[in-house]
């Protein structure tokens, strides 16, 4: 099957894209890994809209879903891209089979930010947006006594809904520093980023009988065969069910193996895919649009996903510079206004960089220790993707998902560079591991 | 451990974890189904052996590798379920795992 542009990823940027690139006459191919269009962010929303404690805000997204299920783009759920050639547009995708397009539009979203402590792989340990994915797609919360650690608005959002639902946490450990909120009104944003920062103190105010312990430090899971207890500097409570969040980062994991151009983002502490203001990315066939360009949360995902499809319908030749300049000014007013309050939010999360300790398993999957990442950085390994070789830390199912990030900030600590002169781990095909009967279908 | 909402979303699937009939609202994954049924573990861990839950539900951790229906390695988070699917715990099995080209 042939296409004028194929979008990777149903979430808004992918949804909004595919809307706009109809509208404009072009033939568009829209591949997701989920059943159901959404993202992470409407994970769901045609099956749980009406569930109130999920909140307006998210019911709001049934309307981007209608729209791009009336759009008469090529929709292939439950799908998985393997492996694409961007030289040539040919992408091996299953169930199905391959498709080709004219350009591509990676919108593949975020990833939550990996958090490890001591004994996140305990069962009972599980990412906050995990829980949430939980209540949206079965309805379902935590039983038992919850803590949520961490940070973020996610943190706030989910404590809400918890409390909404009848369920609400037993305890939050807010891992924010003492001094941040000032340093945040320092950098900005926050007067034209007025109308995000009323929503979230609306879920302060909503939670404020929630108990809290803030600048929580020493973070740490225990328990025998699952999680039975949290601790931190100071402190320790039994819980059933630990959840954990310090923001999300870009899915960068195909971006970096095709290969594209990266920039640190240092108010982030992540890589980021290089792309213009049209989402136009290092390789002439390739955009990047939404959350895995760089974290801006799903009202700037839209914008730009309609940016992108507008320069992938000029550069077919299906619209002329002036309409590309005429429709993207105002979609790129709507990105601005919705990243108005960036500034003031990362600078009031930035990430903490706590040490980990030698103990803490970094990589999940080959279930590697930090102090093994920090022993071979001392025998000579630049970074991640030789530490791959020395201890098969990104060798495991995740291919480095969950633990590139971690091993490149011990190597770079260890040898004493800036993170940003340490090489991000390069995945390689296929984006996801195959099993043998997989390889057998493609 | 997770409950469901019946009042938002009954339980109208039966699915067999590990050997056990479970009931969970239609569009939960396998994984979720796991949790539901309050397993104490989805896969043991091929080196250590270690048991593991569904850590991301969103398919970047692969710890909700299970076997599905017969099939093993299926990344549990990533499959609704269906009425009769049988979700069962994985011992260590990593053989049939290909991450990377070449390997
Ligand atoms: S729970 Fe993380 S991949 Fe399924």
């Amino acid at each position: 099957m042939s296409f004028d542009l194929a979008i990777i990823g149903a979430g808004p940027a992918g949804m909004a894209a595919a809307v706009e690139a109809r509208a404009l006459g072009l033939a568009v191919l829209v591949v997701d890994e989920q059943p159901a269009p959404g993202g992470q962010v409407f994970r769901a929303v045609e099956a749980a809209h009406g569930d109130a404690v999920l909140g307006t805000e998210y019911s709001a997204g049934l309307g981007l879903v209608e729209s791009f299920r009336r759009s008469g783009a090529t929709y292939r759920p439950g799908t998985t891209l393997w492996h694409l050639d961007p030289d040539s547009g040919e992408m091996s995708l299953t169930p199905g089979g391959p498709a080709v397009a004219r350009r591509v539009l990676l919108a593949t979203g975020a990833q939550e930010r990996p958090v490890p402590i001591p004994g996140w792989t305990l069962p009972g340990v599980m990412g906050m947006g995990a829980a949430q994915i939980m209540l949206k797609t079965a309805g379902a919360v935590p039983s038992g006594r919850v803590v949520l650690a961490g940070q973020g608005p996610l943190l706030w959002l989910l404590a809400a809904q918890l409390q909404r639902a009848e369920a609400p946490p037993s305890l939050i450990l807010e891992t924010t520093p003492k001094g941040r909120l000032a340093a945040a009104f320092r950098a900005g944003g926050w007067f034209s980023g007025r109308g995000l920062l009323l929503k979230g103190l609306g879920l302060l105010r909503e939670t404020r009988g929630l108990p809290v312990q803030r600048a929580v430090t020493g973070l740490r899971a225990e328990g025998e065969g699952r999680v039975q207890r949290v601790a931190w500097d100071g402190g320790s409570a039994e819980c059933d069910t630990l959840l954990l969040h310090e923001g999300v980062v870009p899915a960068t994991h195909i971006p970096l193996a095709l290969g594209l151009d990266h920039a640190w983002d240092a108010a982030q502490q992540c890589w980021r895919p290089v792309v213009d203001a049209l989402g136009a990315s290092s390789h002439a066939r390739v955009a990047v649009a939404g959350d895995g360009a760089g974290i801006g949360g799903w009202q700037a995902a839209v914008a730009s996903g309609q940016l992108a499809a507008l320069d992938a319908a000029h550069r077919l030749g299906r619209l002329t510079l002036d309409g590309l300049a005429q429709r993207a000014a105002p979609l790129r007013r709507m990105r601005a206004e919705a990243l108005a309050l960036r500034p003031f939010l990362d600078a009031l999360y930035a990430p903490v960089a706590a040490p980990v300790a030698d103990q803490v398993l970094v990589c999940r999957c080959e279930e590697v220790t930090a102090g093994q990442v920090r022993a071979a950085a001392r025998l000579g390994a630049q970074g991640p993707n030789q530490a791959k070789t020395f201890l098969r830390s990104g060798m495991g199912a995740c291919q480095g998902r969950m633990c590139g990030a971690t091993v490149a900030r011990i190597i770079a600590e260890t040898r004493g560079v800036a993170p940003e002169t340490v090489a991000p781990l390069r995945p390689r095909a296929p984006y996801k591991p195959l099993t043998v009967g997989q390889l057998a279908g493609l | 451990m997770y409950a469901t909402r019946p009042e938002a979303r009954p339980a109208t699937v039966e699915v067999l974890v590990d050997g056990v009939a479970v009931l969970v609202p239609a569009g939960a994954s396998a994984a979720a189904a796991v949790l539901l049924a309050g397993s104490a573990a989805i896969r043991e861990t091929a080196v250590s052996g270690a048991p593991r839950l569904p850590y991301c539900m969103m398919g970047v951790c692969f710890d909700c590798l299970a076997e599905v229906d017969g099939a093993a390695n299926v990344q549990a988070c990533m499959v609704p379920v269906a009425p009769g699917m049988r979700i069962a715990r994985q011992l260590g099995a990593r053989d049939a795992l290909m991450p990377e080209a070449g390997r």
